[in-house]
């Protein structure tokens, strides 16, 4: 038995509306692979609950009319990656989202959750930082629609008025067409375990494949929340392809980020591991949007 | 005050009906209620895989998954694997031959995971197998015998001759 005081269960997105507005206390459980333990260890023990579970309409991937790829924030990890939309446009999100804790933990947990908990290590945060996603928030006044940037406000805290729930991750055209990218989770174990430090990047490479077009770079990890590194990303944009490029773009996300000593890993070791994600993440990048080094 | 809920769900194959205290895992309702004592009571946090069932054709720990969830859902636990007779089916048998399981703890919960796999009809690599059984904790047998017996049951299954190791 858990230590729930109430549940209330939604089965559409206005009705979780109301309940919210309802029970002002309530905190809202989407799979619960977060909220359920942390009502074991005591945390959210004998409060009110306000399930989302039961939206089916809040499941799926799909592809709008002017490209938008549209996740909604029900979506298990695991039906990310057997998504053949996001396998054909954004490859690196199922993959990374395959990292996640172990097979039952990925049919389980949601991409909401796993953005909504605010958490810095979370396997799909870096990725959609990376990728310009937009958070399509819903309330009593209707949708309100932000950059996941934004979303972010520090460790454990999202930009949700206490009447909305997110009702799906957008990522427009531009933000995907032409881009290739690549995760790199760093942690102790292969399966079970929270990420050491985890790092996303993507780049757009010209016609000829010789130049950078474009880099984008976010990490989990790297500080209370997930970050870009605007120094990194200005340094290799524009530049030619090289393994020179490559190095000094590993060597600027030190100006950028700002790990800390944990009982996982001090901040020197987070630190060197970032540079190599970096230009590893890079590297395999390139590679894949046809570029050779 | 406890608060109840009326479940109409499906128990390994017979369409049931369950007053659930809406406070209850699903671990919760399929022990006590039902006295499906395949599913284990491990960490209770979705570490370890013990309580692993599966709910419309996939794999879920049942420790962190509310009972009231199961609502209109199909669960299927080991229970549902015997014979009219009890008998073993091919899986439990090649985890008995293979000596994958000592104190069977970790057991029904590996099964039921091999039990998708198997279903997928799909030819995997070890590699692969590693991955998808990786949502299990076994503190007894070190996983060697557990992926050969899920191996020598996925080659069995699909008429393939199991390569030489
Ligand atoms: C054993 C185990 C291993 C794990 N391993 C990993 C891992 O490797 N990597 C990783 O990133 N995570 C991991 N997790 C954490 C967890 O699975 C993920 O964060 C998951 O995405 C949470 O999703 P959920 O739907 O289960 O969230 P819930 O627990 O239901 O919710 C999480 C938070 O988000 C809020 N919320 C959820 N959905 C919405 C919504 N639509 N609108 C508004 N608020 C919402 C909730 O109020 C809560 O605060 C692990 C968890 C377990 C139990
Ligand atoms: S008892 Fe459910 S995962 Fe351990
Ligand atoms: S056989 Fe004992 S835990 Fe696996």
């Amino acid at each position: 038995m858990y230590d729930i005081k109430a549940l209330y269960e939604a089965q559409s997105v206005g009705e979780a509306v109301s309940l919210r507005l309802e029970h002002p206390d309530a905190h809202i459980i989407a799979g619960g692979s977060d909220v359920l333990i942390k009502m074991r260890e005591g945390k959210l023990a004998g409060c009110e609950l306000i399930s989302i579970y039961g939206i089916d309409a809040l499941r799926g991937v799909a592809l709008e009319d002017d490209g938008t790829i549209r996740i909604g924030s029900l979506t298990s990890f695991s039906h990310i990656t057997k998504s053949p939309i996001i396998q054909e446009h954004i490859n690196v999100l199922g993959e990374a989202v395959d990292q996640v804790g172990g097979p039952q933990i990925r049919n389980i947990g949601t991409i909401g959750g796993n953005t909504c908990n605010g958490v810095t290590s979370a396997d799909s945060a870096s990725t959609l930082l990376a990728w310009d996603a937009i958070v399509e928030l819903t309330g009593k006044e209707g949708v309100r629609r932000l950059p996941i940037r934004d979303f972010y406000i520090k460790a454990g805290v999202v930009d949700l008025h206490p009447d909305e729930i997110q009702t799906a991750i957008l990522i427009p055209k531009e933000a995907y067409a032409g881009y290739q990218g690549h995760y790199i989770k760093y942690a102790m174990r292969n399966a079970m375990d929270i990420a050491t430090t985890g790092c996303s990047v993507n780049v757009k490479l010209s016609a000829d494949k010789k130049t950078m077009e474009d880099v984008r770079i976010a990490y989990g990890v790297a500080g209370p929340v997930p970050m870009r590194c605007p120094t990194a990303e200005a340094l290799a944009k524009g530049k030619a392809v090289s393994a020179e490029v490559v190095e000094a773009f590993g060597q600027a996300v030190l100006e950028d980020i700002n790990p800390r000593d944990s009982w996982r890993a001090s901040k020197a070791f987070r630190q060197h591991i970032a540079v190599e994600l970096a230009k590893r993440a890079l590297q395999k990048s390139i590679e894949l949007a046809g570029g050779a080094l | 005050m406890a608060q109840y809920k009326l479940i109409h769900w499906n128990l390994n194959g017979k369409d049931v009906e369950t007053m659930v205290d809406v406070r209850a895992s699903l671990t919760d309702v399929l022990r006590n209620d039902y006295r499906m004592t395949s599913v284990k009571k491990g960490c209770e946090v979705g570490e370890c895989g013990a309580c692993n069932v599966i709910i419309d054709g996939e794999c879920f720990n049942s420790c962190i998954y509310l009972a009231v969830w199961a609502d209109g859902k199909h669960v299927r636990t080991l229970e549902s694997l015997l014979g009219p007779n009890g008998e073993l089916s091919d899986i439990q048998q090649a985890f008995v031959d293979e000596a994958a399981i000592q104190c069977g703890f970790c057991t029904p919960g590996f099964i039921m995971t091999a039990v998708e796999i198997l279903e997928s009809g799909k030819l995997y690599s070890d590699e692969e197998l590693r991955k998808l059984l990786s949502g299990h904790l076994c503190r007894c047998t070190g996983y060697q015998n557990i992926l050969r017996a899920v191996k020598k049951t996925m080659y069995r299954r699909l008429g393939k001759e199991l390569p030489a190791e």
